[in-house]
């Protein structure tokens, strides 16, 4: 950080910082009677992706987010936070368990993405991804999605398809990761900070290019440094977000899900006749 | 080697339709060499293993469509920078004028065995037919002319993934792309997806694995990750058949491998089973 102004790779470092909260720590600050509920039906439980049900100032709604450990022990148990097929379609379990009982879906993002593996190809991980994209585009619940530190591609994007994304302040959310693009772009994965730059990854660049709603403020210095304070503002933003797609009519809600993304991309008619240029 | 360089060896080694003689072809799975003259003979599959090789848009549609019925529509889309990156511009201006393409899909309306249907062709020669703005908006809107129209849609796919140059945008079309397909899905229409060499990342992940019968041509590549990527997490080396059109029908992500000798042959026939007509 230099002369205060803080640089995409600062934000990269904030949220790889050791004592960034994770959605475990989140949960009780925010919910009240929460219960996990695991498994996918299909073929196993997958501890990247918590599922549950709690209240939001007395309300019952269904909470999915990808979990990140504290440590390295945790972290090897949850892999990372890296899905594995059967985590998204836990996702989508619960999703539907969800619309059957109205209530509404609030998704934690917080991934480097979806694992890549032997066994996630061979149990569909594209499938599971894809799968995701559509049934959340029809789900008749209202959905609200929160990037709190890592919006890492599909792996991302698979809980990402809601009515309103928050992003915390110093989250991020690409197409890939930076290391990955570095690597990509310039075969050199060491140029992980030229690729913050040129990417277009932090909070304000996904408001601008009208993939986010909302920027949730955390505590001075980054979210580590008072994880109640930036809970707090994480329960504020939600709470509004709730009560508006709350009153909202389900068709519309959805109309305007659909919206969201169905207007993303910038793209021109070429001339093919007279060249005008641009 | 990096996968975009293994692409792109492939890829230059066939577009050379201008060029008086073609190269021979050095299939990528069996290496054997066959002439390329009995490589059109042979629709352009490997004769020696049956790999079905990648074809230009311009070729498949050929291969696929009857006879002057395929008119085109959204031609001339091109794309924007969204995120101002470096050059792009000036990448695509050249990719354009190299295969003559407006950008990585061509799509229209055709007959198949006088069949009408909406069809999507996606070129790996340009871009390695990642998915940008411009892939996203017009696979979107030929769901929409499809449901619109009240016509069966066939999507043959091939993508390298999602489009680097155009960051967070290029990732929503996967979202923007399945919402069009469910859309069109409610509907009741059929969708019919063909995934051809290579079928894999954020197209994988989104309408390529949507649709109502997924056929894939034999030999082929399909994955979500790449195959470097995963032996670089997992230290070894993988299975041949790893991510094969093979590999994903023995896994349940495909409901049938065709040849692309019988490939008109089986779209008409599946467009005629989902009209419900008794006959």
């Amino acid at each position: 950080m230099m002369d205060g102004i803080i640089t995409p790779y600062d934000r990269l470092t904030l949220i790889h910082h050791h004592e960034r909260p994770t959605v475990r720590d989140y949960i009780p600050m925010i919910f009240t009677d929460v219960y996990e509920l695991h498994g996918d039906r299909l073929y196993s439980d997958d501890k990247a992706i918590f599922g549950g049900i709690g209240r939001l100032d007395g309300i019952p709604v269904t909470i999915i987010a990808e979990v990140k450990g504290r440590d390295l022990n945790e972290n090897k148990e949850v892999n990372f936070a890296m899905p594995h097929p059967e985590g998204y379609r836990k996702a989508l379990r619960l999703a539907h368990q969800a619309e059957k009982f109205h209530r509404p879906v609030i998704n934690f993002i917080d991934t480097p993405g979806a694992y890549c593996g032997v066994e996630a190809e061979e149990r569909g991980q594209g499938e599971a991804i894809a799968r995701c994209l559509y049934e959340f585009m029809q789900l008749r619940t209202p959905v609200i999605s929160v990037v709190l530190g890592e919006g890492g591609s599909g792996g991302a994007l698979a809980l990402g398809v809601c009515d309103e994304l928050c992003m915390l302040e110093n989250a991020i959310y690409s197409v890939i990761s930076p290391r990955g693009f570095a690597s990509l772009i310039w075969k050199d994965a060491g140029r992980e900070r030229d690729a913050c730059d040129i990417m277009h990854i932090t909070a304000e660049d996904a408001v601008a290019l009208g993939v986010a709603e909302q920027i949730i403020p955390e505590s001075e210095g980054g979210a580590h440094t008072d994880p109640e304070i930036t809970a707090e503002n994480i329960h504020r933003s939600l709470s509004i977000s709730l009560k508006d797609k709350m009153s909202k009519d389900i068709d519309e809600l959805l109309l305007s899900r659909y919206n969201r993304f169905r207007s993303v991309g910038e793209f021109t008619q070429m001339d093919t006749t007279v060249d005008q240029g641009g | 080697m990096t996968m975009e360089e293994l692409f792109r060896q492939v890829t230059q080694k066939f577009y050379n339709d201008d060029q008086p003689k073609e190269p021979d072809f050095k299939c990528p799975r069996c290496q054997k060499t066959t002439p390329a003259k009995t490589m059109q003979e042979n629709m352009l599959v490997c004769p020696v293993c049956g790999y079905s090789s990648r074809l230009t848009a311009r070729d498949r549609l050929r291969l696929t469509c009857d006879k002057d019925s395929f008119t085109e529509t959204e031609a001339g889309m091109t794309s924007l920078n969204p995120i101002d990156f470096p050059d792009y511009e000036e990448k695509i201006a050249d990719l354009r004028e190299k295969t003559g393409l407006a950008e990585a899909v061509v799509t229209g309306i055709c007959t198949i065995h006088n069949e009408r249907c909406v069809i999507a062709v996606m070129d790996s020669h340009f871009m390695m037919a990642s998915m940008g703005s411009v892939v996203g908006e017009k696979i979107a809107r030929a769901f929409e002319l499809a449901g619109n129209e009240g016509l069966p849609i066939v999507i043959f796919t091939a993508s390298g993934g999602a489009r680097m140059q155009e960051g967070l945008v290029s990732l929503m079309q996967m979202a923007k792309t399945s919402g069009a397909a469910a859309k069109f899905s409610e509907k009741g229409g059929l969708y019919i997806t063909v995934l051809t060499d290579p079928t894999t990342g954020g197209v994988t992940a989104s309408f390529a694995s949507l649709g109502d019968v997924i056929i894939a041509e034999p030999k082929v590549l399909i994955g979500f990750a790449g195959r470097r990527v995963i032996e670089g997490t997992i230290k070894q080396q993988l299975p041949e058949d790893f991510q094969s059109a093979e590999f994903m029908l023995k896994n349940g992500f495909v409901d049938m491998i065709v040849e692309r000798r019988n490939m008109r042959r089986t779209i008409a026939h599946l467009i005629r089973l989902h009209r419900g007509e008794v006959r």
